[in-house]
């Protein structure tokens, strides 16, 4: 005992110390999932079954998808300048200018559009999930929801989620316009290019797998956004200090989720329109 | 079914409930009959709460048995435990209104759930439960506008929505100046009387559940310690029950 008591004092781990936290971290993530899956199924069958809270879907589509929409076009916007004149400088070199109205078209509507739409919503309602359910969870409105006989599955959780699902699409499209409008402008203060054949020169190219695919996978990350941050959100403890964590780990764990989904939904696509 | 009708409308027997090593319910007994207010009393921290929570299905019991009007609720589902939820109004320590309804929508809030309320109908009512507890002018305030004694008025009238049979509190005068706490006790008096309701009150005001409840139980370690009206817990010989006795008058 004295040993180990000096051992950990100067910082040399024993063989105990070295092995715990991990054990502890491996078997907290496993519990995580565990909890997040029995939490999903409970959300989805919350959603499937009558009755329907419409009216909370139609409030929470709109303080979703209409609340975040100039956020999510501004960031489409800057994406589609940076492109532009990135690119247009890369191409000048290679004269290969002709290329950027399709450069900055396929970039934006294969892959920056949907994961910033995604990594923007994931931080502002990925947050806002985190800290209003868990601000209702610590003040015991949830309780309270519960005990009226109302399921708060279905009412937060379910109707948050189906928002997030319907909502992404739709806020990416407009990230893809606002960035191929930005991205015309800049380069058209460079190279004056009318905005028709910029158009023309970049959805030439363009098939249906180019577009529905990767504007339709920003469904599951309204999916992954909206799990992660109801369940981060519902099952805060510690009053106002842990709605503040549940906010945080809300926005890092659907961003990082986004992310990793990014990467198999890209090669799922891939696969089956390659 | 006449077994049913007839039973008490709470009886708990037996209930253990544990958070870790901790054992919090140790094989707790209390039965309830139509039309009684019975006021739990103990120290904070000793499992009042968690006693309303467990009754109402909000948290799994260990072990034990919980009868609502006859039917028990720990091996219910989801759906059959909110039908009983229904028949029980709950008004929460800190009022739990919803941050983001008016006052009114707190109240009609478990009446567009639950009933078919045309929608006038549902905004008369609405009135009557907050002129009830003297909230009618408040309609369209914030929570966050309107005092903590004020929360709870509204958080009454919520819980007396759906016309319930019987009333839990949880702490309904905590946090409250005396005058609004005596008022708070008198709408509870005012139920029983009226309505004939039966609640049980979790509170540490002595004062104000002698004027509310029929008998007093005090709960030490996990169990009840002393069971009856104040003054036959008056006449205890129990240390314990001397102790918070003295210290909370």
């Amino acid at each position: 005992m004295p040993t180990n008591a000096i051992s950990g004092t100067l910082g040399y781990p024993n063989a105990r110390g070295r092995d715990l936290p991990f054990r502890s971290i491996f078997v907290k993530g496993l519990e995580w999932f565990g909890e997040l899956g029995i939490f999903f199924a409970r959300v989805f069958r919350a959603a499937v079954t009558s009755p329907y809270e419409l009216g909370e879907l139609l409030r929470q589509c709109e303080a979703i998808g209409a609340k975040s929409l100039p956020l999510v076009a501004l960031a489409g916007a800057a994406t589609g300048v940076v492109l532009s004149l990135q690119t247009h400088d890369a191409l000048s070199r290679f004269g290969a200018k002709s290329l950027l109205p399709a450069v900055i078209v396929f970039s934006i509507i294969k892959e920056s559009g949907p994961v910033i739409t995604g990594l923007v919503v994931a931080g502002r309602v990925g947050a806002g999930i985190g800290a209003e359910l868990g601000s209702m969870k610590v003040t015991e409105q949830i309780d309270a929801m519960e005990a009226s006989a109302v399921d708060p599955y279905k009412f937060l959780a379910a109707t948050r989620v189906l928002a997030c699902v319907l909502m992404l699409p739709l806020l990416t499209l407009a990230a893809d316009f606002s960035g191929v409008i930005m991205g015309w402008l800049a380069n058209n203060l460079a190279d004056p290019i009318s905005f028709r054949l910029f158009l023309d020169n970049g959805f030439k190219s363009v098939q249906f797998s180019d577009f529905i695919p990767p504007t339709l996978k920003t469904a599951c990350f309204g999916l992954i956004i909206g799990i992660v941050a109801c369940f981060q959100g519902m099952r805060t403890t510690g009053g106002t200090e842990g709605v503040g964590r549940s906010a945080t780990s809300s926005v890092v764990l659907s961003s990082l989720f986004v992310i990793l989904a990014d990467v198999v939904l890209v090669r799922l696509i891939l696969m089956l329109w390659g | 079914m006449d077994s049913k009708s007839n039973a008490e409308p709470i009886m708990i027997d037996n209930l253990y409930k544990r958070f870790g090593d901790h054992t919090v319910l140790n094989g707790i007994t209390l039965h309830v009959k139509h039309g009684e207010t019975v006021a739990v009393l103990g120290r904070s921290g000793i499992g009042k709460s968690v006693l309303l929570k467990l009754i109402i299905g909000l948290q799994p019991s260990d072990a034990g048995s919980v009868k609502i009007d006859g039917q028990e609720i720990t091996s219910l589902n989801f759906q059959q435990l909110n039908e009983v939820r229904k028949r029980i109004g709950f008004l929460f320590q800190q009022a739990a209104l919803y941050d983001s309804l008016t006052v009114e929508e707190n109240v009609a809030f478990p009446l567009s759930r639950h009933t078919n309320m045309p929608v006038a109908d549902r905004a008369k009512r609405v009135k009557e439960l907050l002129a009830g507890v003297g909230m009618e002018q408040d309609l369209e305030k914030m929570p966050s506008e309107i005092s903590g004694g004020m929360q709870k008025r509204v958080g009454l009238a919520r819980a007396l929505a759906l016309d319930p049979r019987i009333l839990l509190f949880d702490e309904p005068t905590a946090g409250l100046d005396p005058i609004t706490a005596a008022e708070i006790g008198k709408l509870i008096l005012e139920l029983k009387q009226k309505r004939q309701m039966t609640a049980i009150v979790v509170t540490h005001d002595i004062r104000g559940a002698k004027t509310f409840s029929d008998r007093m139980v005090l709960i030490h370690e996990g169990n009840i310690l002393a069971d009856g009206p104040l003054s036959d817990l008056q006449k205890s010989k129990h240390p314990f029950v001397i102790q918070f006795l003295r210290d909370s008058s």
